[in-house]
């Protein structure tokens, strides 16, 4: 892979929309999901936004929507009761709209989750004469368990570890993204699982830790690597492709 | 029970053509083979020639039984609509070997939460499906069409007629499933959602049993109508975590997060539900 001049953009589209963020960030709190704290649930929400900015991810305009929505709750509940626009009764709390949509959805996932087990089921039965139905694979990264946001997450703690960029350093030698994916090329081909978290250990700078969080990204698009945790919300380990 | 060796029963027959059958098959179809061989073939053959379909039914339930308690790595599975003779699924690896077939392709979540959208609420439209997952569907569609997952089932009433999918025979196949009401905890998912969350936004303060009907009415629409959507039945609010086999029969509610509050009398449980999106209800467009 050929070291370019430029930062190798990538720009890797997500599939995840902002009720995936949304839903992510209220299992990680523990929180209600009727009766969300929107105040708290927003600035999260905002934060993991400039991240994937951050990233430069391909995300779609529907997080952004959602932001000023969040933003709408929020100012709709610092109103007093009695200055609220009129609503229908059962829309009394702002948040309704929303936590209906955020139900709903969670009953889908749940959903699609019973049916991957029973799509793991089916693909372990085989008819006489069988080829069995082998679907193309789908289009999106190969994260299965771990989500986009947990990778974001262990992404935000590396960058806080760091210390503050000094900004007279305009001349810092800089890292690419290509050469981080030989990096951990090289790393993976020694050892066959690594923690996400040590990936970053050895960073200095920002750039450093966006080239390494690219980097991973793209190799697990390339079906090079995978993801994968063993509790949730438990440590992630990067681990090679193809070792089941 | 005695001995029936030697002796052709119908249970046999039934057994011997679901092995070389090699496909699915109904009971009806078997039942136009024994009659045709019933006719054509000589006496041994007209034994079986006033044959009901219930009869076979019952012959093939048997073997089912016979054969899980056997044990012995074979089951009869109910799928897409007919019956065929199948390996278990823990001896997945095994076979896998035997066959030289690689490691099985599964669907990703984002893909698996889309096409459950659409199984639960076909005939959907696209922008109804985005409305519940709160993102761009399209490329997600696209691949699930050329995996041959849904198909384009009709065109909605509303302005612009846009198209519906719905899932294809394929999708049983693939997931194990008898069809569409086989779907787990599909009463729960098809239901108005407005009823269902409040019903369970209320269960803090004791579960209700009074319907909550709001102002929410929401019209049923055409699309085209399956067959096998319109489930009546009353399903028991069962906690049970189930590990869906392909060939049972279970409308169980899957345990929750959201709890429903038991709705009698749930017309709506009849209709297809469809996400009341504002200003999309696929409504007979009479003016």
């Amino acid at each position: 892979m050929a070291v370019v001049q430029d930062e190798l953009k990538i720009k890797l589209e997500v599939f995840e929309g902002p009720l995936d963020l949304l839903l992510y960030l209220i299992k990680k709190d523990e929180v209600d999901i009727y009766d969300i704290p929107i105040e708290r649930i927003t600035r999260q929400y905002m934060e993991y936004l400039g991240l994937m900015r951050m990233l430069d991810l391909d995300i779609a305009g529907d997080f952004l929507v959602m932001a000023a929505t969040l933003l709408m709750i929020k100012s709709r509940l610092l109103l007093p009761p009695e200055e609220r626009p009129e609503l229908e009764p059962e829309e009394e709390d702002p948040r309704w709209d929303l936590i209906r949509k955020l139900v709903e959805y969670k009953k889908f996932k749940d959903a699609a989750g019973l049916l991957q087990g029973m799509e793991i089921s089916q693909g372990n039965s085989f008819l006489r004469g069988s080829d069995d139905l082998q679907v193309p694979a789908s289009p999106e990264i190969g994260l299965d368990e771990v989500t986009i946001f947990d990778l974001i997450s262990v992404f935000n703690e590396a960058l806080k570890r760091i210390e503050p960029e000094k900004i007279g350093e305009i001349y810092a030698e800089k890292i690419t993204v290509a050469d981080k994916i030989e990096m951990l090329l090289a790393i993976i081909k020694e050892k066959l699982n690594v923690p996400f978290y040590s990936l970053f250990d050895h960073a200095t700078t920002r750039h450093e830790i966006v080239c390494t969080f690219l980097a991973v990204l793209e190799l697990v698009r390339l079906h090079q690597i995978t993801a994968r945790q063993d509790k949730v919300f438990g440590d992630i380990m990067i681990v090679r492709a193809g070792e089941t | 029970m005695t001995s029936t060796e030697g002796q052709v029963t119908l249970k046999k027959v039934v057994g011997a053509m679901l092995f070389a059958s090699k496909k699915t098959i109904t009971a009806a179809e078997l039942k136009k083979i024994i009659d045709q061989t019933a006719e054509h073939e000589e006496a041994a053959g007209r034994q079986f020639a006033k044959t009901k379909e219930s009869e076979i039914c019952g012959a093939m339930e048997q073997i089912k039984a016979d054969l899980a308690a056997m044990d012995a790595g074979l089951r009869l599975a109910e799928v897409a609509g007919g019956y065929r003779l199948q390996t278990d699924p823990a001896c997945g690896p095994w076979l896998r070997q035997l066959l030289n077939s690689g490691r099985p392709s599964r669907l990703s979540k984002p893909t698996l939460e889309t096409l459950a959208i659409i199984a639960y609420r076909q005939p959907i439209a696209r922008s109804e499906i985005e409305s519940v997952r709160g993102v761009n569907v399209d490329n997600i569609v696209r691949h699930l069409l050329e995996c041959q997952l849904i198909k384009i089932c009709g065109r909605s009433d509303l302005p612009g007629h846009p198209l519906l999918y719905g899932t294809t025979q394929l999708f049983l196949e693939h997931f194990g499933l008898q069809d569409i009401s086989h779907l787990p905890g599909i009463e729960q998912l098809r239901r108005k959602e407005a009823e269902r969350i409040k019903a369970a936004a209320a269960k803090p303060a004791g579960a209700e049993q009074v319907e909550k009907d709001s102002g929410e009415e929401e019209l049923d629409e055409d699309g085209p109508e399956e067959d096998d959507d319109e489930v009546e039945d009353e399903v028991e609010d069962d906690e049970e975590d189930d590990d869906e086999e392909d060939d049972e029969d279970e409308d169980e509610d899957e345990a929750r997060d959201v709890e429903d509050g038991k709705e009698k009398g749930d017309s709506a449980a009849v209709k297809e539900g469809r996400q009341a999106s504002p200003g999309e209800q696929h409504k007979d467009a009479t003016p």
